[in-house]
């Protein structure tokens, strides 16, 4: 009986189940509040970036951009290119979302990131459906973490030892690698081994486009081309 | 605690771009029924997307060559299995922060 309550929809369990990103969420918003100090950007500027821009690899190429004096032309086309990925993850949350009203489906939109996308498609995975008030509860958990978080690391930034050195970076990585064997650990066995299959072809091809492209560009594209070739060659 | 008016729009500027990716999706299948090939093909999106950001920085970019992150992909390999073996985000997490804590304290 105690698997009944991963059905029902509720805000609660949302806030829960976002608990265990808020140590990407804190180490790099704080990571990223120590960067905007040294770019020479104030505290509000960092806080109006977490709350407008959120999104954490953006702000820091922002950063860099920005430190460097790029016109805001090459700045606004570069976040652009670096937030492209979030097409195809919104497109993949969003079918499970079109009962919500259009207002509320602009507020998932909204506050979609890498990580709650990863959280959610999981939760999609396990549940075969997605809840309105869990969407609210993850993405407001979130959003309100990094925003306070960055603007943390504004007001402490000075002070920091070098965060990189405490390993706090890596929690991102990991936590990806985690959402990916949750999403493999639900699929059948020939199917997994398609996925395998898969993921060494990623490998391949990911490698060869980091030869030519940015690295946020070869995992749009190699996100693309890889996701062709499983249905084309699915059984 | 200030800021200048320019910076201002290039903030606006780049929270409109960020926005429009993320919500025009939720907008575009509400209004159009997305066919049943293309629902398959979203169906790999997770997986790929999600090996393609944990891959990419396994690599790094050195002058004329790619190679591996050696630190990453050291500290990826206890992540790896403590992620198989608890399926568990939180635990996954924590391992992996330690590992590449150790790693740096080391190397």
């Amino acid at each position: 009986m105690n698997e009944s309550t991963t059905a029902v929809d509720s805000f609660a369990q949302g806030i829960k189940d976002c608990i265990p990103t808020l140590l990407g969420y804190i180490s790099i918003g704080v990571a990223f509040g120590v960067i905007g100090i040294t770019s020479n950007l104030s505290v509000l500027e960092i806080f109006l970036l977490s709350v407008l821009v959120y999104a954490g690899s953006a702000q820091f190429i922002f950063c860099g951009l920005y430190v460097a004096g790029a016109p805001f032309s090459i700045i606004i086309i570069t976040t652009f290119v670096v937030n492209l990925r979030h097409v195809l993850m919104s497109l993949t949350v969003a079918p499970h979302l079109t009962h919500y009203s259009p207002l509320r489906n602009i507020g998932f939109g909204t506050l979609l990131t890498d990580e709650t996308f990863g959280v959610a498609v999981t939760k999609v995975m396990k549940d075969k459906q997605l809840g309105g008030n869990w969407m609210d509860g993850l993405n407001l958990t979130a959003y309100l973490t990094w925003i306070v978080s960055c603007t943390m690391g504004g007001i402490v930034g000075k002070w920091l030892p070098n965060a990189e050195n405490w390993g706090l970076d890596f929690a991102l990585l990991a936590m990806f690698v985690a959402l990916l064997v949750l999403n493999l650990s639900g699929v059948g066995k020939s199917k997994l081994l398609h996925y395998i299959k898969l993921i060494s072809i990623m490998a391949i091809l990911l490698y060869s486009l980091l030869y030519v492209l940015p690295g946020h560009l070869a995992v749009l594209i190699a996100t693309l081309l890889v996701a062709t070739i499983g249905v084309l060659t699915e059984k | 605690m200030t800021t200048s008016f320019a910076f201002i729009l290039l903030i606006l500027g780049c929270a409109l771009v960020t926005w429009v990716p993320r919500v025009m999706p939720f907008i575009l299948v509400r209004n159009i029924k997305l066919p049943d090939i293309v629902l398959r093909w979203l169906a790999y999106i997770p997986v790929c997307i999600l090996s393609a950001l944990v891959l990419e920085s396994l690599f790094q970019v050195e002058g004329n060559f790619v190679t591996f992150d050696w630190k990453n992909l050291v500290a990826f390999v206890p992540t790896l299995i403590i992620a198989i073996w608890t399926k568990s985000l939180s635990k996954t997490v924590i391992i992996g922060v330690i590992t590449m804590a150790i790693l740096r304290y080391f190397i």
